[in-house]
């Protein structure tokens, strides 16, 4: 079985899986990285938002031998790590908003809701609600008015 | 209903004195019986059914001669633990109990742990999730359990700070007395213990003394959610329990007839298992993307399924061969209308899913159930086992919708562990979800209203509707009540249909009839069961006798609302959402008004039909009209937890304008078009409203009503209505764009899309 080497959360990984796997069983089913969800498998509802090399992707489409040794995958869990604290500024808006109901397509909206803040920034300019509407993570508890604010508040202490 | 209560030890005994139980127990555990609630209101039959029994008080009072006990446990280090028999599903339940022992213990809401108990035979009907019921059943008996483990720990603190129980205080999880000195509810955990159980009288906390219900809190839940710790059922960590998926037929209930290449499917990569199960050909691997893999390579041959050749249209024509009649038009004016509500998916975003360890004599089940008694009877019947050797464990659920009432995945899962005879790890994947998972049936709805000058003479709706499956427990809590009704002998669904839809306005005579038919398709309750399309094609119909009264939307539902309450929800959207406000063409204000579950709710939207917003570019989506404004007002008669009620409701409209605009099921050749998120089009960011405003009512009542289902049946009402005026004609067909496929069909062989593999691509 071929070996694939890459970092996730700040660690080095190496797992023994044909190459083909896609990205997101080698996080749940091998390593036991459960806050990417499935919700589609075909890269449609973004519950598996994590991040690589700071830029949103959906696991679900990434074989696993596209990935290189020093490619940094960063889940829900070690989001918090990136800026030092228990919890990103994101996460404690996704509280202060009380945004979670059912909970399941929320670590795949604050990954994806990170790296939307991130490319603004980039871009030199704030969050639009253009930028909001072009968010394509499904909730199907319908949470989406709440998301919409955390991120703005979120984005101020990012 | 009074008089069924078991010898007396349900009863209250004076004003909010109730019994519970000190229980024996190492450290301090007391309980009460679930079914410990204020008797209905049972008043003198009439033609509004809603008005002797809603369905709340039915499932209320189905569980009182038989419930069992629910208990409240301190524990050593401070926390108090309690075990709830319902199902988390997303709609805050857990908080909300916590709140409730949080208030009669006087202990800090962070010590509260409430967990979801497993499934429990001896609460026989009371341990289902549905009909909003949860807070409305076990609002007395948790504080009544809360209340007593407050006595006993003050008992136990007189004891061990030598003062009289008077002299004592409880706040914040420590008891104090006037000479300063103080213990932690958790050092007098074993102390307050009883070596043998016993009854106890206890008096509840005076609302105008509440420092926690009705007060907003955020969920307990919260952190685990956005970290990523909370754990769903494919999230647990069962030994060996490996990825299992199946492939699934072309039609609905398709079944296998044989398989050409079993051996070369079981030695692809990482592939354990293969075998045929009365669902189709189950795969074991030690990844779902090799599950994934496995299936699409499977080479099946299919028999037919139960909804062979049928589709849309030939469905609409046998619904419209089981309607019921009008009966004689009258002499005078009417106002009628026929309504299509298409099929619609239920389907959560967590998809059906199960583990199952079934080994020789006993099997151990975890799913997110919302009747785990009925999916622990099923389970044991499939496999042959005693009742008594199926261990069903609850799991925290990834939404429901209706969806979770069934359970589908366990079965499954149970049937193929059984089969292998390893433990499995089962989830459907999305397009199984969409393609063969249940469904909210198709029906239609005819109107006629008959008025005369500005009276309304009769109402009369006949809903017609493809069979609902309700044969996951809440069937036999109708079975068993249903002989105490005055209703004679009329099914589950007739009664169900009665006991949910209230005739809220001053309409003279009329009725509203429900009449099934076909029952070869998977279907279930969703969110809000047939309120939604009854309510949108009552409000659309009253808007056309507002304007053949002349009156205006508003000012014509405030004069023929039976009560107070009601006008008070529909005049405070009409204030707060400035009803009437000057709008451009091809813009519009719509306003709908809904009662269930002991609550009432008003919405008011505007919405934007321009072609500049209804053609905006989306890709692989739905634009169409944009619901720009939302303001809803509620009335729960006691909102437990104002914000978790806020949530609910902001849900409720997300899934009304879903329903009136853009998310249905297309039935083709026997089977569903839909196979993803990108095609099934529930509301996505794009599609949500910029303004949304919800507004809870003062409390109206002693008693809390339900809330996770209220709101969906006035949004999609308000919605119609706003799009009617906005375009100037009524709508009759919903969603609005199922005539429109907006998507091109997945192949049924193989039944799943293959993974992508360009993700790398798409990183943003």
């Amino acid at each position: 079985m071929p070996e694939h080497t890459f970092r996730v959360n700040g660690e080095q990984v190496t797992v023994n899986v044909a190459g083909d796997v896609r990205l997101l069983w080698v996080l749940r089913d091998i390593l036991g990285i459960t806050g990417p969800k499935y919700g589609c498998g075909i890269n449609v509802c973004k519950a598996c938002t994590s991040h690589i090399n700071g830029k949103a992707v959906n696991p679900c489409a990434i074989p696993v031998a596209d990935l290189q040794p020093t490619d940094e995958v960063t889940t829900i869990e070690g989001l918090p790590a990136t800026v030092g604290k228990d919890l990103h500024p994101m996460q404690q808006a996704w509280l202060d908003h009380d945004v979670a109901q059912c909970g399941y397509c929320q670590p795949g909206q604050i990954m994806a809701a990170v790296a939307l803040v991130r490319r603004a920034a980039a871009e030199g300019r704030g969050i639009t609600d253009a930028d909001l509407d072009g968010l394509r993570n499904i909730c199907r508890c319908g949470t989406y008015s709440r998301i919409r604010e955390a991120i703005k508040a979120g984005a101020e202490n990012m | 209903m009074t008089g069924s209560h078991d010898g007396g030890l349900n009863e209250a005994i004076g004003r909010r004195r109730f019994l519970g139980y000190v229980v024996a127990a190492p450290t301090l555990v007391v309980a009460a019986e679930l079914g410990l609630t204020p008797a209905p209101d049972v008043r003198l039959p009439t033609p509004e059914l809603t008005e002797l029994l809603d369905l709340n008080d039915m499932m209320t009072a189905a569980a009182l001669p038989t419930s069992g006990l629910i208990s409240v446990e301190v524990n050593r280090d401070g926390t108090v633990s309690f075990a709830l028999p319902r199902a988390e599903v997303g709609q805050g339940i857990t908080t909300s109990t916590a709140m409730l022992i949080a208030e009669e213990m006087a202990v800090p809401l962070e010590r509260v742990r409430v967990t979801l108990a497993n499934a429990r035979p001896e609460l026989v009907f009371n341990q289902l999730t549905g009909g909003s019921n949860t807070t409305i059943a076990t609002y007395v008996p948790i504080r009544v359990a809360a209340a007593i483990a407050r006595l006993r720990l003050l008992a136990a603190a007189a004891t061990e700070l030598g003062s009289a129980v008077t002299d004592l205080t409880l706040k914040a999880g420590v008891i104090a007395n006037r000479s300063g000195g103080s213990v932690d509810i958790g050092a007098l955990a074993e102390k307050a213990a009883s070596t043998r159980t016993q009854q106890v009288s206890v008096e509840l906390t005076a609302r105008e003394n509440f420092t926690v219900i009705g007060r907003p809190h955020n969920r307990i839940d919260a952190r685990d959610a956005v970290t990523g710790r909370k754990k769903f059922a494919m999230d647990l960590d069962v030994p060996d329990a490996k990825p299992t998926m199946v492939c699934r037929p072309p039609t609905i209930n398709g079944k296998v007839g044989s398989v050409a290449n079993l051996a070369e499917v079981r030695a692809m990569p990482g592939v354990t298992d293969v075998v045929t199960i009365s669902t189709g050909v189950a795969v074991r691997a030690e990844t779902f993307g090799q599950c994934i893999d496995a299936v699409r390579a499977l080479r099946v041959s299919w028999k037919a399924g139960t909804a062979e050749g049928k589709s849309d249209e030939t469905v609409l024509r046998k619904l419209e061969a089981a309607e019921l009649p009008l009966g004689l038009k009258p002499l005078t004016p009417t106002v009628e209308g026929k309504f299509t509500f298409y099929f619609r998916s239920n389907s959560a975003l967590e998809p059906n899913c199960a583990i199952a360890d079934v080994r020789a004599g006993r099997a151990e089940i975890w799913s997110a159930l919302k009747s785990p008694l009925v999916a622990k009877q099923a389970i044991a019947a499939k496999l042959g086992l005693p009742v008594g050797s199926v261990t069903v464990h609850v799991t925290e659920g990834g939404g429901s919708f209706g969806r979770k009432l069934f359970f589908d995945a366990a079965l499954e899962a149970a049937e193929v562990s059984q089969r292998i005879g390893k433990p499995v790890k089962l989830m459907w994947h999305r397009a199984d979800d969409s393609r063969q998972g249940r469904t909210h049936p198709m029906a239609t709805s005819r109107v006629r209203a008959a008025y005369l000058g500005n009276t309304v003479l009769s109402y009369k709706q006949r809903h017609t509707s493809v069979s609902t499956d309700l044969g996951h427990g809440l069937g036999e809590i109708i079975t068993a009540m249903a002989a105490r009704l005055p209703v004679g002998d009329i099914g589950f669904s007739q009664t169900f249909f009665h006991l949910s839809q209230a005739m809220s306005y001053n309409f003279g005579a009329g009725s509203q009839l429900l009449s099934e038919t076909d029952k070869s398709f998977n279907t279930g309750s969703m969110r809000n069961v047939y309120s939604p399309d009854v309510t949108c094609a009552r409000e659309l119909i009253v808007d056309q006798l507002a304007a053949r009264m002349g009156k205006d939307p508003y000012r014509f539902r405030h004069d023929f609302l039976r009560d107070d309450r009601s006008r008070a929800v529909l005049a405070k959207v009409a204030e707060v959402g400035a009803w009437g406000r000057s709008m451009p063409a091809g813009t519009a204000q719509g306003i709908a008004f809904h009662a269930e579950y002991k609550a009432v709710s008003a919405v008011l939207v505007e919405i934007d039909c321009r072609p500049g917003t209804v053609n905006r570019p989306i890709r692989d989506g739905v634009a169409g009209p944009r619901v720009t404004k939302v303001v809803i007002a509620v009335d729960v008669g006691l909102a437990v937890n104002p914000r978790g009620l806020e949530a609910q409701m902001m849900g409720c409209a997300m899934d009304g304008i879903a329903l009136a605009l853009t998310s249905s099921l297309h039935l083709r050749d026997g089977y569903f078009l839909e196979a993803s998120w990108d095609n099934y089009f529930y509301t996505r960011q794009w599609n949500t409203p910029p303004e949304l405003q919800i507004v809870v009512m003062p409390s109206t009542s002693e008693e809390p009503g339900g809330a996770g289902e209220l709101g969906v049946a006035a949004s999609m009402a308000a919605v119609a209505c706003a799009y009617g005026r906005a375009t100037g004609t009524m709508p009759t067909s919903f969603p609005i764009n199922h005539g429109t496929l907006s998507f091109t069909p997945k192949p049924t062989v193989p039944p799943i899309p293959p993974s992508p593999t360009d993700g790398l691509n798409h990183a943003r």
